[in-house]
Order: C-alpha cells, then sequence, then structure tokens
C-alpha cells in the first residue's frame, strides 16, 4: 500500500473524483452526443425530482409512493425480524431444531427472493401481502443466520459458569444468552434491512399497482428516464437512510459492551 | 453416517411425506395454490418435452446460465482490478471512493428499468444489470483484501527490491484472494437474484420467463419446476466458484496446516 496521504488532499481528491463524473454526465447529456431521453442531464433529474414531490405520477407523488413502498417494507422487515431472531436463537440453542431446521433451510436459501414473485402473487395477491412476502423472503435468512451464531458462538464459559451457579435454565436464556447474542442480531437486521429493500423495489417492478418500484415501471412504460432516474435516486436515499440508522444502534450497542475498538 | 447427515435426510423425506399427504392425500391445500408432486412432475414432463413460455428446458436454463457465467465474468474482470487498483493506490482510493459511495445505495434491481429504457427487453440489458450487481461486490472485497494483507509482508517484498509486476502477481493478488473470493460468493448470489428480476420484468426466454409465463397462466406446478431450476442452478455454480477457491488458495490452506 502506499502512504497515507492528507485528508485535504483525499478531500481535494474525492470532490474532484465526483465532480468529473457529475460534469461527464452533464456534459455528455448537454453536447447533444447522446438524445435527451437516452440521458438526460443531472439538472433534468433534479427538476423531475421536486415536480414529482408535488405532482402526482402513476397514481401519487414521490412521497405517496415512497410511503407505500415503506409501510410494505416495514411489515415485512418486522415479520422477518419477529419469526427469524427467535428461531435462530433456538437453533443454537437446541441441538436437535438445528440439525432439523438446517436442511431445509440450505434448500431455501438457493431460492432467490425475488423468484417467490408468482407464489406470492397467487397466494396473497399482488396488493400488499403479495410484496410482503417478497421483502420476507428477502430479509428472513439473515435474521435467522446471524442470530443463529450469536446463540452458537456464546463464550462456553460464561454458560458453564451460569450453569455451576444453578442459574435455572430459562433465566440463562434470558440474561446471558440473548445479551450476548445482540450484537450480532443487530449486524444481521442491517443485512436484513439492506435485502429486504431491495426485494421490494424487485417486487414492485414485477407486480405492484403503487410503490417507488411502480413509478419507475411506469416512467419506464412513458419513456420517461427521468422519472426512472428520480426514482433510483429516491430509492437511494432512503436505502442510506435505513442503513444509516441501523448503523448508529449497532454502533451505540457496541459502545455500551465496549467493543468498540 | 454422521448423526446429522441422517436427521436431515428423514427431515427431507418427512417434508416430501407432508407434501404429498396435505396435496394429495388428504386434499388440505387446493391445487390452484399449491401443486402435488405428480402436478410438479407433469410440468417438468411438459416443459423439458414440449417446452413451454417459447422453449424447453434445455434452451430456458441454457439462456439464463448463459447471461449469468457472461456477466459475472465480465464484472470479475472489471471489479477486481478496480478493486486492486483502490486498495493499492490512495490516490485512486480519494478519486473513486466518493462516486462508490453515492452509487452503492441504489439497489441493483432498481437499475432494470433505467436498463430496459437503455437497451430494450434482450440479453444486452440483463447483461448490463447483471455486471452492475456483480461488481460492486467484487470491487468492495478485493478493496478490502488489498487493505488486510499484512503489513511486513509488503514491506518485505519492498525491501528485496521486487519488480512491480511480480509485486502484483506474487503479492497483491494472492494476499488480497481470500476476500476476493469471498467477494466473488456475494457477487454470485447478486447475479442470479437480478437476473431471475430481470426476467420476470421482461424476456424471451430464460426461467425467469417461464415463472412470469406460469404466473399468468395460473399454473402451480410450473412456477415450482421453475423456483426448483433456479435453486439448482445457484447451488451449482456455488459449488463450482467453491472449488475454483478450494483450488486457487490451496497453498493458503497447505500454509495453515503446516502452522499447525
Amino acid at each position: 500500500m502506499q502512504k497515507q496521504i492528507s485528508f485535504t488532499r483525499s478531500v481535494v481528491l474525492g470532490l474532484l473524483g465526483l465532480g468529473s463524473f457529475i460534469g461527464l454526465w452533464h456534459g455528455l447529456a448537454v453536447s447533444g452526443m447522446i438524445s435527451n431521453v437516452f440521458l438526460p442531464s443531472p439538472v433534468e433529474v433534479y427538476d423531475r425530482f421536486t415536480t414529482l414531490l408535488d405532482r402526482r405520477f402513476a397514481g401519487a407523488t414521490l412521497q405517496g409512493h415512497l410511503f407505500a413502498s415503506f409501510q410494505r417494507f416495514a411489515y415485512g422487515f418486522l415479520l422477518a425480524a419477529l419469526i427469524g431472531i427467535p428461531l435462530g436463537l433456538l437453533m443454537g440453542w437446541y441441538q436437535l431444531l438445528d440439525e432439523i431446521v438446517s436442511p431445509l433451510f440450505d434448500a431455501l436459501r438457493f431460492v432467490a427472493p425475488i423468484a417467490w414473485v408468482p407464489f406470492a402473487a397467487l397466494w396473497f395477491g399482488t396488493g400488499i401481502g403479495g410484496p410482503i412476502m417478497i421483502i420476507f423472503a428477502g430479509a428472513f435468512p439473515p435474521c435467522v443466520i446471524n442470530a443463529y451464531r450469536g446463540a452458537k458462538f456464546v463464550d462456553p464459559r460464561l454458560i458453564e459458569a451460569a450453569n455451576m451457579l444453578g442459574t435455572p435454565s430459562h433465566r440463562v436464556i434470558r440474561e446471558v444468552l440473548l445479551p450476548s447474542s445482540v450484537p450480532s442480531i443487530i449486524s444481521g437486521l442491517r443485512v436484513s434491512a439492506g435485502l429486504g429493500w431491495q426485494s421490494l423495489v424487485g417486487a414492485e417492478l414485477i407486480v405492484a399497482s403503487a410503490g417507488v418500484g411502480y413509478m419507475m415501471v411506469q416512467g419506464q412504460a412513458n419513456i420517461s428516464t427521468t422519472t426512472v432516474m428520480a426514482g433510483m435516486v429516491a430509492i437511494g436515499l432512503v436505502g442510506l437512510a435505513l442503513d444509516s440508522a441501523l448503523r448508529l444502534v449497532e454502533r451505540i450497542i457496541q459502545r455500551r459492551r465496549g467493543l468498540e475498538n | 453416517m454422521p448423526r446429522r447427515v441422517s436427521i436431515g435426510l428423514i427431515t427431507i423425506l418427512v417434508v416430501c411425506v407432508i407434501w404429498y399427504a396435505v396435496t394429495t392425500g388428504l386434499g388440505l391445500i387446493p391445487s390452484g395454490r399449491f401443486p402435488s408432486p405428480a402436478e410438479t412432475w407433469s410440468a417438468f414432463i411438459h416443459v423439458s418435452g414440449r417446452g413451454y413460455g417459447g422453449g424447453d428446458l434445455t434452451l430456458h436454463v441454457y439462456n439464463s446460465l448463459r447471461l449469468v457465467v457472461l456477466g459475472f465474468l465480465f464484472a470479475i474482470a472489471t471489479g477486481v482490478p478496480l478493486g486492486l487498483l483502490m486498495g493499492w493506490s490512495r490516490t485512486a482510493e480519494a478519486l473513486i471512493n466518493p462516486i462508490f459511495l453515492i452509487i452503492r445505495p441504489i439497489p441493483p434491481l432498481a437499475w432494470i428499468p433505467l436498463a430496459i429504457l437503455w437497451l430494450g427487453l434482450g440479453d444486452a440489458a440483463k447483461m448490463m444489470v447483471i455486471w452492475f450487481s456483480a461488481f460492486v461486490p467484487s470491487v468492495i472485497n478485493t478493496y478490502a483484501g488489498v487493505r488486510n494483507i499484512d503489513r511486513p509482508v509488503i514491506e518485505a517484498a519492498y525491501m528485496l527490491g521486487m519488480p512491480k509486476t511480480r509485486f502484483v502477481g506474487e503479492v497483491l493478488i494472492p494476499g488480497a484472494s481470500p476476500m476476493i473470493f469471498t467477494g466473488l460468493r456475494l457477487s454470485l448470489q447478486a447475479s442470479w437474484t437480478t437476473l431471475v428480476a430481470a426476467e420476470l420484468v421482461g424476456a424471451f426466454y430464460g426461467i425467469g420467463r417461464v415463472l412470469n409465463v406460469a404466473q399468468q397462466d395460473l399454473y402451480p406446478g410450473m412456477i415450482l419446476v421453475g423456483m426448483i431450476a433456479v435453486a439448482i442452478l445457484g447451488w451449482g455454480t456455488t459449488r463450482l466458484l467453491g472449488v475454483a477457491e478450494a483450488y486457487a488458495l490451496r497453498w493458503n490452506t497447505a500454509a495453515l496446516a503446516a502452522k499447525g
């Protein structure tokens, strides 16, 4: 590795990188070498973004679509966490359950979450139930895996100590197992949120009648590249906000545990 | 047989028996909701013999597999060198990282409508989206891999006056390779997810096309066949990558074994 470069230098270079990226995009769009339909300039995308905020497109404003998407996401994600975390903890705790569930879980893991779309539509319709099931399919595995790891790799000395001191088994679970698996569970939730959000976008592209994904499909059908790009920006911003919020929780918990390095 | 394997086999057997019981034996789940084993088998015969959704199973599998493999290889060929560069050069890192930071939060699937606008419903659009979804994990993990190389190893190579080309081939790439392979696994998974989504949105051939037509025809047997095909392909390609990883890192496990 090369030597560290100074902070100011890295900021300047970073701005230069970003600037040339956006400049190149803008230049290509404005020069007319590429048709505006294919590559609108950043300014046009920003204009479209603000227009979508107060005028309806595909049945709702951008906030309306985002709200619909987020609502589905919240249901699917909570469901995945409520079922996945206890299942993972139990699998880490009871070996027999682990041995029974693991082969099924491993087999299902190779089915891409998006491949559940046809059954989701068939079982729960395309309104709110279907997309929730897809988000669940995306967010569930990381919840289970991380809770499992958390419970499985608890320092055995802690459990031995608790057992030696005659702690009843329900108190071992509540006071030793659960607290020591929290950091792993939170990291799992962060991965889950990312995958769930991504699955939601996929589901909305295929089956939905509202939501940002739906808005983008309508934009594509109307050959409105600016709408599609504005949708991508909105999705990215919400995804980033979700990730930062969970990262903050992760850091707070690590700090309280003294795990921070 | 180890206890784990026998319990696993019993579980899968029990699930199959329950599947048969609730769909065929007791009829608890109507065949319009979930197919029975017999219906799944007949859907399999249907798609592999007469064909379904524009072609037979071999054609669909071939198309999907080809797109994933090409997109994935193209992503490795571009992503790994960029990751090496960003890991190695602080200047390249400072220039490129901010662009990544703003593009990364956009999930690969959100690129599908744009890819269709740019390149249509054919293979090119799918290649673009697969490339993109596999590119990001390969860059990030390669970059992290370079950063994790032991400092003394690099200093030793310097001190001994190793030429640049040999340094890249004998220190940089091998040192980063465990992390590179972690990135490739993530890339491969992302490729399959993206391919299925892209084919569900619009395609002429491929497993996603089969799923899409089956959904419109309300044909649960065919949906299940499509899902099983996706799972088998995903599993098979992951195994292949695992074999490649074991081969590429064989020096590493040997080193670990020698260490004790």
